[in-house]
C-alpha cells in the first residue's frame, strides 16, 4: 500500500499552495538576472587563452638549428588512434637522425597526449591550438610545414611538462 | 454608392497598415524573445546580423523561404496546406476590432476612426469567436500530418483551448458588466481617466491573463508543442515557411492577446491627466499619436510579461493544466461574476 502521509505537497504552506507568490519570486529572480554580467565570450573576436596544462593540437618543437625530433618513432607506436606517421632519415648534425616525413592525421588524433608523454626528446608537445578546421580529408593530414612550431611559442607547455611530468 | 466605395477603400488601407504593422511586431517579438531569454540566462543573444542583431528576423525568414518544403507521404495534403493558413489568418483577423486610438477629426467634420472596423457592437464577442477558430488550425495541423505526436499536440491544444476559453469568457463577463458594452470604443470610454478595470477586477485580470497564456499556447501552457514529449507537437511535420507561419501566428496571437487585455483591463489608449496637461484636444493628430503611444506602451509591457514568464516557469503537466483550468480558474471566475454582479446591482 502506498503511504502518502507527509509528502512534499502536504508540507507546503498556504502561500506556497497559492503559487502566485512563488511565481512572483521566480519572476523577480529572472528579472534580476537580466542585468547581471553576461558569461558569453564573443568567440572570434574574444579568444580564450588556455593555460600550459591545456592539451591542444600536438606540434613539433622547432629550435634555432632545426627540429628537435630524432625520428625514433615512439610517438607513432604509442598513438592509440594510429594518427602519426614518421619516416626517419640521416643528417650531418649531432643528432644524426631527423624525420624526413612527419604526418599527423588530425581526423584521427584524439588529443590524449600519449605522444608527448612518451617522447624522449620532448620534441612533440601539445600546443594551445583548439580551433582546428579543414575543408577536406586531405587537408586534415598535417605535415611538417604545419607541425613545426618555434620553441619560443611553446615555453609555457615545456615549463608545465618540466614541473609535472 | 460613392460613400460605400470610399469607406471600402479606407477600410482596405487601414487593414493593410494593421496587417503589416502586426507582422513587423511579430518579427520584432521573435528577436526580443531571443534577446530577453538570452539575458535571463546570462547570455547575449543574436547580435551579429545588422546593428544589435536587429536584422536577425529577416535572416530567419530568408532561411525559412529557402528551405525545402517537405510534406509527409501519408499526410492529407489539402488540410496540411490549409492548417498554417487558418492559424495565421485567425491571429491577424482579430486585429480588425483592436482600437489603438480613438479618432481623427477631419476638416469636413467627419470622424476617421483609427480601428480597422470601428464601433462593432459585438466587438468583444467577435474576438472570443475568432480565438476559438484559431484552434482549428492547430488541431488540423496535428491531424493532417499523419503523425502520432502531431495528433497528440493537436488534441491537447483543443482540450486546453476549450478549458481555458470558459475561464477567459467568465473573467471577461465580469469586466464587461462594469463597462456595459461589447463595443471596444465603449469599453475604453468607460475606463476613461484612470478608472481602469484592473483596479476593480484584479481577480478577473489574473484569470484572464492566465487564460490568455493558455489560449496563445505560451509557456507554461505550451503543451501542444511540448518538445521533450511530443517532438515538436502539432508542427513537427512542417518545414520551411509553413512552419514559419505557425511561428509567426504564435507571436501575432501574443500581440492580439496583449492588445485585448490592454483594452479590457488597462484602459486601452487612456492615459489619465497627461492629455489635459499637454492641452491636446480630442480628435487632433497629436492626441491620436499620444493615444497610439499609450496603447502600444501598455501592450509592450504585457508582451514583455509574456516573454518574461516563458523563461521563468517550467511547463505544466497535463493533469495540472486541467486541474488549474477546471477546478481553480472556472470557480474563481464564477465567484468573480457573482461578486461583481452583486456590487453592480446594489451600488448603481
Amino acid at each position: 500500500m502506498n503511504v502518502t502521509t507527509n509528502t512534499r505537497a502536504q508540507r507546503m504552506n498556504f502561500w506556497e499552495k497559492l503559487y502566485l507568490p512563488e511565481i512572483a519570486k521566480g519572476l523577480a529572480l529572472t528579472f534580476k538576472t537580466m542585468f547581471r554580467p553576461k558569461l558569453t565570450r564573443q568567440y572570434p573576436e574574444e579568444r580564450w587563452e588556455p593555460l600550459g596544462s591545456y592539451r591542444g593540437r600536438p606540434v613539433l618543437v622547432l629550435e634555432e638549428d632545426g627540429e628537435r625530433c630524432v625520428a625514433c618513432g615512439l610517438c607513432s607506436r604509442v598513438c592509440p588512434a594510429l594518427a602519426i606517421e614518421v619516416q626517419a632519415a640521416e643528417t650531418d648534425r649531432d643528432k644524426e637522425r631527423y624525420p624526413s616525413k612527419f604526418e599527423i592525421n588530425m581526423l584521427r588524433c584524439i588529443y590524449c597526449g600519449l605522444c608527448e608523454e612518451v617522447c624522449p626528446e620532448e620534441a612533440i608537445v601539445m600546443s594551445k591550438d583548439y580551433d582546428i578546421v579543414f575543408h577536406s580529408q586531405e587537408e586534415a593530414i598535417f605535415g611538417k610545414d604545419k607541425l613545426l612550431v618555434p620553441i619560443a611559442r611553446l615555453q609555457e607547455r615545456l615549463e608545465f611538462l618540466r614541473q609535472y611530468k | 454608392m460613392q460613400d460605400a466605395m470610399s469607406s471600402f477603400v479606407v477600410t482596405l488601407i487601414k487593414g493593410a497598415i494593421a496587417l503589416n504593422f502586426a507582422l513587423v511586431i511579430a518579427a520584432a517579438l521573435v528577436y526580443l524573445e531571443r534577446r530577453i531569454s538570452a539575458w535571463m540566462q546570462y547570455r547575449i543573444g543574436p547580435n551579429r546580423v545588422g546593428p544589435f542583431g536587429l536584422l536577425q528576423p529577416l535572416a530567419d525568414v530568408l532561411k525559412l523561404y529557402t528551405k525545402e518544403d517537405v510534406v509527409p507521404y501519408n499526410a492529407n495534403r489539402a488540410f496540411h496546406r490549409l492548417a498554417p493558413l487558418i492559424s495565421i489568418a485567425v491571429a491577424l483577423s482579430i486585429l480588425c476590432v483592436i482600437t489603438p486610438a480613438s479618432y481623427l477629426l477631419l476638416e469636413d467634420g467627419t470622424k476617421l476612426f483609427i480601428a480597422v472596423a470601428p464601433n462593432v457592437n459585438v466587438g468583444f464577442l467577435l474576438i472570443l469567436a475568432l480565438t476559438s477558430i484559431g484552434v482549428y488550425g492547430i488541431t488540423l495541423a496535428g491531424w493532417s500530418s499523419n503523425n502520432k505526436y502531431s495528433l497528440m499536440g493537436g488534441l491537447r491544444s483543443s482540450a486546453q483551448m476549450i478549458s481555458y476559453e470558459l475561464a477567459m469568457g467568465l473573467a471577461a463577463v465580469a469586466a464587461l458588466m462594469l463597462s456595459g458594452s461589447l463595443d471596444m470604443n465603449q469599453i475604453i470610454a468607460s475606463q476613461a481617466n484612470g478608472r481602469w478595470n484592473i483596479w476593480f477586477q484584479p481577480l478577473g485580470f489574473v484569470i484572464f491573463l492566465v487564460a490568455s497564456f493558455a489560449e496563445t499556447n505560451r509557456a507554461p501552457f505550451d503543451l501542444p508543442e511540448a518538445e521533450p514529449e511530443l517532438v515538436g507537437g502539432y508542427h513537427t511535420e512542417y518545414s520551411g515557411m509553413k512552419f514559419g507561419l505557425f511561428y509567426l501566428a504564435e507571436y501575432a496571437n501574443m500581440f492580439t492577446a496583449s492588445a485585448v487585455m490592454t483594452t479590457l483591463y488597462l484602459g486601452g489608449y487612456d492615459l489619465p491627466l497627461v492629455p489635459q496637461l499637454l492641452g491636446v484636444q480630442e480628435g487632433t493628430l497629436p492626441r491620436v499619436l499620444l493615444e497610439l503611444a499609450t496603447f502600444f506602451g501598455k501592450v509592450s509591457v504585457l508582451l514583455f510579461f509574456f516573454i518574461w514568464v516563458r523563461w521563468t516557469l517550467p511547463r505544466f503537466r497535463y493533469d495540472q493544466l486541467m486541474n488549474l483550468g477546471w477546478r481553480v480558474l472556472l470557480p474563481l471566475g464564477l465567484v468573480n461574476i457573482i461578486i461583481t454582479g452583486a456590487i453592480v446591482f446594489f451600488v448603481r
